[in-house]
C-alpha cells in the first residue's frame, strides 16, 4: 500500500465507522474491500491480469463460502446481496473500459466483457458443480486446501513462477523472452489462503460458526489487512462485525495514534533504513567487516519497522470501522531467547502455523514412541521453521532461513533444559547481565539469520558471513 | 480523570496550527546554511568529488546546495598541513570524472604518485561538477577560497563560455542569490534578474515547498554512508554508447554567427583574479572524430570555424593578460574518448596528467 492508497483507507473507514451501522457497517466494508483487491493489485506485465489475479482471489472467497456454508445458505437476503455486491463491482470494474479513457481503479485495461462473461459462467459451474456433488464432504474440503497449497506453491516457487508466466504469455501468442517470475505479483494470496486454509481445517474440525457471506469476504479481504496481515482469526473478526459500533472521539484517537506511529516506522524510519540496508549488490561491493555489521543492522532494523509500520497501520484504519485486529509484534528484538522472539514476531502467522502444523504434527510425531524426545523436538522445530521459511518463498535462501532458525530454537530448547538446574542465580545484577546477554545473543543470532532473508543466493549469504566475521 | 482525556477536536486543531506555524517559521531559516551540517568527514568519509547522480545505484545524488556540496567533500576535512601543496581543479564532468573511479580521475592520477612544487607535495583535490557553465566554476572558485589552495587549475572549453549557457547549469539557475552577489563582486556583464535565475518567493520557502531540499540534505547523509562503505560514487556500466564520430553536416553552434562577441569573457577574467594564488587555465582535450562530416565539425559540440575563433581567442587573451594558460585542445588521440568529446579513458587521464603535474612543476619551481 502507498501512501494515497493508505490516505484513502483511512478516509473511507472514518466514513463507514462515522456513519455506518449494523448491517450497513458490514456491506460497506464488503464493498470497500472488493474495490481494495482491484486497487491494491499491482500492474503486471502479462495483459489483463491485474483484473484476472483480484476476480480469481474473489472466486475463492465465494467457492469456499460455498463449500463451507450449510446447504441453501446463499439464498438467504444477506448473502444474496454480498454476492450482489461481490460480482456488481467486477463487473462495474470490467465495464468501466467502455466508459473511461483511464482504467478504473486498475493499473491497465481490463479484458473486454465477453472475457469476463466466459469466465463468470466458467466460475459458477465450477462452483455449482463443487457444491452440488459433494457439498462440505471431507473430500471437498481437503481438495480446497490442496487446491490453495498448490496455487502458493505455484507463486512462492520462482521456477513454477516462471513457467506459469510463460504459459500464459505462450497462451496469449506474446514473446516468452521477457516472461520472468515476478510476472505473477499476486497481492495478498498470501494471506487470503492462509486465513481460507483456517476456514476450510476449523470446517473439517467442526468447529467454524456460520458465518454470512458478507462476513465471510469481509474477513478474507478486510482491506486495512489484505497486503501485510494481520491473519485474523474468523470467529473473531465475525464477532467484532457482528457488535454494535460507534466511533467514538476515544476510539479515533486511538486509531490515530496507530495509524501515525505506522506511518512513522513505515516512511520514515524503515524507508529511510532501505537505502543502507543489506541487498545482493551491497553483499559483493562492500569490502570492511565494521561496514557489513552496520548493513546487516539496518537490515534488521529496516525489516522490523516496515512490517510492524504496516501492521500498526492495518490496526488503526481497522479501529476505526470496529475491527480490533490482533497485534502482530511485542517489542522482538528486547527478548532474551529466541523461543520469545517467536512468540513476539510476526504473533498472527506463528500462531497460525502452531495451530494447524506444529501442534497436530508434534502430536502425532508423539505416536512414535521409539523416536527419542530430543529428536522430536528438533524433528518439530525444524519442520515447523522450514514451513515459515517456505511462506516466504521456495527458494535455497529461505529454507536456510527456516533451518537457522529450527536449529536455533531446538538448540535454545536443550539449553534452558541442562542449564535450568544448573545456572539459577538470586544475584540481581548477574540476572540483569544474564537477560541482557540473552537479548544481545538472540538479536545478534536473528540479524545473522536475516542474511539468508535479505539476499537471494547462498553464495552471496556465504560472502556475507565471512565478511561479517573478518575472514 | 475525564477532563483529563485528549478531546479528538482539539487534537486536531493544535496539530494544525503547530503545523502552520512550524510551516511558516521555516521561512526564516532560509538564510541558515543548514548545508553545512554534515556527517561527512565527522561520521565517515568526505567524498573525493563532488556529489552528483540520478540513480539510486549510484549512492550518489545531485543537488543545490552549494555548502552540502562542499561539506560533503573531502576537502573539508582535511587540515592543511605544512608540506601540502594544495592545487584545486575546477571544471566540467571531464573533471569530476563521468566512467571514471576517483582514483582514474586527473585528481587521483595526480595524487598517486607523490609530485613536488615548491619545496611541498603536491595534493589535488577535485572541485569539477558535471555540468557546462564558466558561472557555475566561478562560483565553485568562490566558495573554494576559504580551504587556502595553492594553485587553481581551471580546465574549461568553448561549450562553457556562450553568454546565454551561463545560467542554464541547474546548480546556477537554483543558487540566485549567490549568482547575484557573484556579480557584484565581479562586476559580471549579467543581468543580476535574468529569468534563468530561480528567486523562491516566500511561499516557496515554506517547509511544504522546500520538503525535497530537505531530503536531498537527509538523503545525501544517508547515500555518505554508502560511498564509505562501497567507495562506488557512480556507475559504470560494461556498455556504453561511445562518443558520436560520424556528425551532422551543420556548422551551427548555438545559433551564434560571431564568437568573438559571443562568449562570457568576463566571467572566465574574473574566475582567473577569484584567487590571490597562481591560476592555470586549460583548455581542455576534446575528441578531433574522423568521421562523416568531420571537415565541418570537429565533434559532436563544435563546427570547426567556431573552435578555431574561440582557440585564436583565448590564445590571444591568455597571452595579452600574461595568464598561466595551457592549450590541450588535441592532446589526447580519439580513441581514449568514453561516451562524450570531453570524457577521457584512464589513459587519455594519464595524458593529461602528465602535462598538467609539469605545468604545476613549471609554474611553481
Amino acid at each position: 500500500m502507498g501512501l494515497t492508497q493508505i490516505a484513502a483507507s483511512i478516509l473511507a473507514a472514518l466514513l463507514v465507522g462515522a456513519v455506518t451501522r449494523g448491517a450497513w457497517r458490514t456491506y460497506s466494508l464488503l464493498v470497500l474491500s472488493v474495490l481494495a483487491v482491484y486497487w491494491f493489485q499491482p500492474a503486471i506485465p502479462l495483459r489483463s491480469f491485474d483484473f484476472w489475479l483480484p476476480s480469481l482471489s474473489l472466486t475463492l472467497v465465494i467457492l469456499i463460502w460455498f463449500i463451507t456454508s450449510q446447504a441453501g445458505a446463499w439464498k438467504s437476503r444477506q448473502n444474496l446481496i454480498g454476492l450482489s455486491i461481490i460480482i456488481g463491482i467486477a463487473t462495474l470494474i470490467d465495464l468501466s473500459r467502455y466508459i473511461f479513457s483511464d482504467p478504473l481503479l486498475l493499473a491497465t485495461t481490463p479484458p473486454q466483457f465477453i472475457q469476463y462473461f466466459i469466465f463468470i459462467i466458467i466460475g459458477t459451474v465450477i462452483i455449482l458443480a463443487l457444491t452440488r456433488l459433494s457439498r462440505t464432504t471431507a473430500w471437498t474440503l481437503s481438495f480446497s486446501i490442496i487446491l490453495l497449497l498448490a496455487i502458493l506453491i505455484v507463486l512462492k516457487s520462482p521456477t513454477l513462477s516462471l513457467q506459469t508466466s510463460i504459459f500464459f504469455r505462450t497462451l496469449a501468442h506474446r514473446p516468452i523472452d521477457n516472461a520472468s517470475a515476478l510476472d505473477l505479483r499476486w497481492l495478498g494470496f498470501s494471506y487470503i489462503a492462509f486465513r481460507l486454509i483456517h476456514i476450510l481445517r476449523d470446517k473439517q474440525l467442526g468447529r467454524l460458526p456460520e458465518l454470512t457471506l458478507p462476513e465471510f469476504a469481509t474477513y478474507v479481504v478486510f482491506f486495512p489487512s489484505l497486503s501485510a496481515g494481520p491473519i485474523d482469526r474468523a470467529e473473531r473478526f465475525a464477532k467484532d462485525l457482528q457488535n454494535e459500533f460507534i466511533l467514538t472521539q476515544d476510539e479515533t484517537l486511538l486509531a490515530g495514534q496507530s495509524i501515525v506511529i505506522g506511518l512513522f516506522k513505515k516512511f520514515v524510519i524503515a524507508d529511510a533504513l532501505a537505502y543502507i540496508a543489506l541487498n545482493d549488490a551491497l553483499a559483493t561491493q562492500v569490502h570492511s567487516t565494521g561496514w557489513m555489521w552496520i548493513h546487516l543492522y539496518a537490515y534488521a532494523f529496516q525489516i522490523y519497522f516496515d512490517f510492524s509500520g504496516y501492521t500498526d497501520i492495518a490496526i488503526g484504519i481497522a479501529r476505526l470501522v470496529g475491527i480490533k485486529l490482533p497485534e502482530n509484534f511485542a517489542a522482538p528484538y528486547t527478548k532474551s531467547n529466541l523461543t520469545q522472539f517467536w512468540n513476539s514476531w510476526h504473533m498472527t502467522l506463528t500462531q497460525w502455523i502452531r495451530s494447524y502444523f506444529f501442534n497436530p504434527f508434534n502430536r502425532w510425531i508423539r505416536g512414535y514412541k521409539s523416536i527419542p524426545s530430543w529428536t522430536m523436538i528438533l524433528i518439530g522445530q525444524l519442520a515447523t521453521m522450514l514451513l515459515i521459511g517456505l511462506w516466504h518463498g521456495i527458494t535455497f535462501n529461505f529454507i536456510l532461513w527456516g533451518a537457522w532458525h529450527g536449529l536455533g530454537l531446538f538448540l535454545q530448547n536443550r539449553w534452558s533444559d541442562f542449564a535450568k538446574t544448573r545456572f539459577t542465580t538470586t544475584n540481581s545484577r548477574l540476572q540483569t547481565a544474564m537477560q541482557i546477554g540473552g537479548i544481545l545473543l538472540t538479536f545478534h543470532f536473528v540479524a545473522l539469520g536475516w542474511v539468508f532473508f535479505a539476499l537471494s543466493q547462498p553464495v552471496l549469504s556465504l560472502q556475507v558471513f565471512m565478511k561479517l566475521f573478518g575472514i | 480523570m475525564e477532563q483529563n482525556k485528549p478531546r479528538l477536536f482539539a487534537v486536531l486543531i493544535k496539530a494544525m496550527l503547530l503545523f502552520g506555524l512550524f510551516n511558516f517559521a521555516f521561512i526564516f531559516t532560509h538564510n541558515i546554511p543548514f548545508g553545512k551540517l554534515s556527517l561527512y568527514n565527522i561520521v565517515f568519509l568526505g567524498r573525493e568529488r563532488f556529489p552528483f547522480g540520478e540513480t539510486k545505484e549510484s549512492y550518489n545524488l545531485s543537488l543545490f546546495d552549494l555548502d552540502a556540496m562542499f561539506a560533503s567533500h573531502v576537502l573539508a576535512g582535511t587540515t592543511k598541513s605544512s608540506n601540502e601543496y594544495r592545487v584545486f581543479l575546477v571544471g566540467d564532468s571531464s573533471v569530476w570524472g563521468t566512467l571514471l573511479t576517483p582514483e582514474q580521475t586527473l585528481a587521483g592520477q595526480l595524487n598517486a604518485n607523490p609530485i613536488s612544487a615548491c619545496g611541498k607535495t603536491i595534493k589535488a583535490y577535485n572541485l569539477g561538477y558535471p555540468t557546462i557553465s564558466l558561472t557555475k566554476d566561478l562560483m565553485i572558485l568562490d566558495q573554494a577560497q576559504q580551504y587556502q589552495p595553492d594553485m587553481i587549475i581551471w580546465l574549461t572549453t568553448l561549450e562553457a563560455f556562450p553568454k546565454d549557457k551561463q545560467f542554464a547549469s541547474p546548480l546556477v539557475a537554483n543558487n540566485a542569490e549567490r549568482i547575484q552577489h557573484l556579480i557584484a563582486k565581479y562586476d559580471l556583464n549579467a543581468d543580476p534578474n535574468d529569468p534563468a535565475l530561480i528567486k523562491l518567493s516566500k511561499q516557496k520557502q515554506t517547509f511544504l515547498s522546500q520538503r525535497r531540499t530537505v531530503a536531498d540534505l537527509i538523503r545525501l547523509q544517508i547515500d555518505g554512508a554508502l560511498w564509505a562503505s562501497t567507495g562506488i560514487d557512480q556507475i559504470y556500466p560494461k556498455d556504453y554508447e561511445h562518443a558520436q564520430t560520424d556528425l551532422e553536416a551543420s556548422d551551427d553552434f548555438h545559433g551564434i554567427k560571431n564568437i568573438k562577441d559571443a562568449l562570457a569573457i568576463d566571467v572566465l577574467d574574473a574566475g582567473m583574479h577569484a584567487a590571490p594564488v597562481p591560476t592555470l587555465l586549460v583548455n581542455e582535450p576534446m575528441l578531433i572524430s574522423n568521421g562523416k562530416s568531420s571537415n565541418i565539425r570537429y565533434n559532436f559540440y563544435y563546427p570547426r570555424w567556431a573552435y578555431d575563433a574561440y582557440r585564436q581567442q583565448l590564445n590571444q587573451l591568455a597571452a595579452a593578460q600574461n595568464w598561466h594558460y595551457l592549450d590541450l585542445w588535441n592532446l589526447v588521440p580519439a580513441r581514449e574518448f568514453t561516451n562524450s568529446a570531453i570524457h577521457l579513458t584512464p589513459s587519455g587521464e594519464a595524458l593529461l596528467t602528465n602535462k598538467i603535474a609539469e605545468a604545476i612543476q613549471t609554474t611553481c619551481k
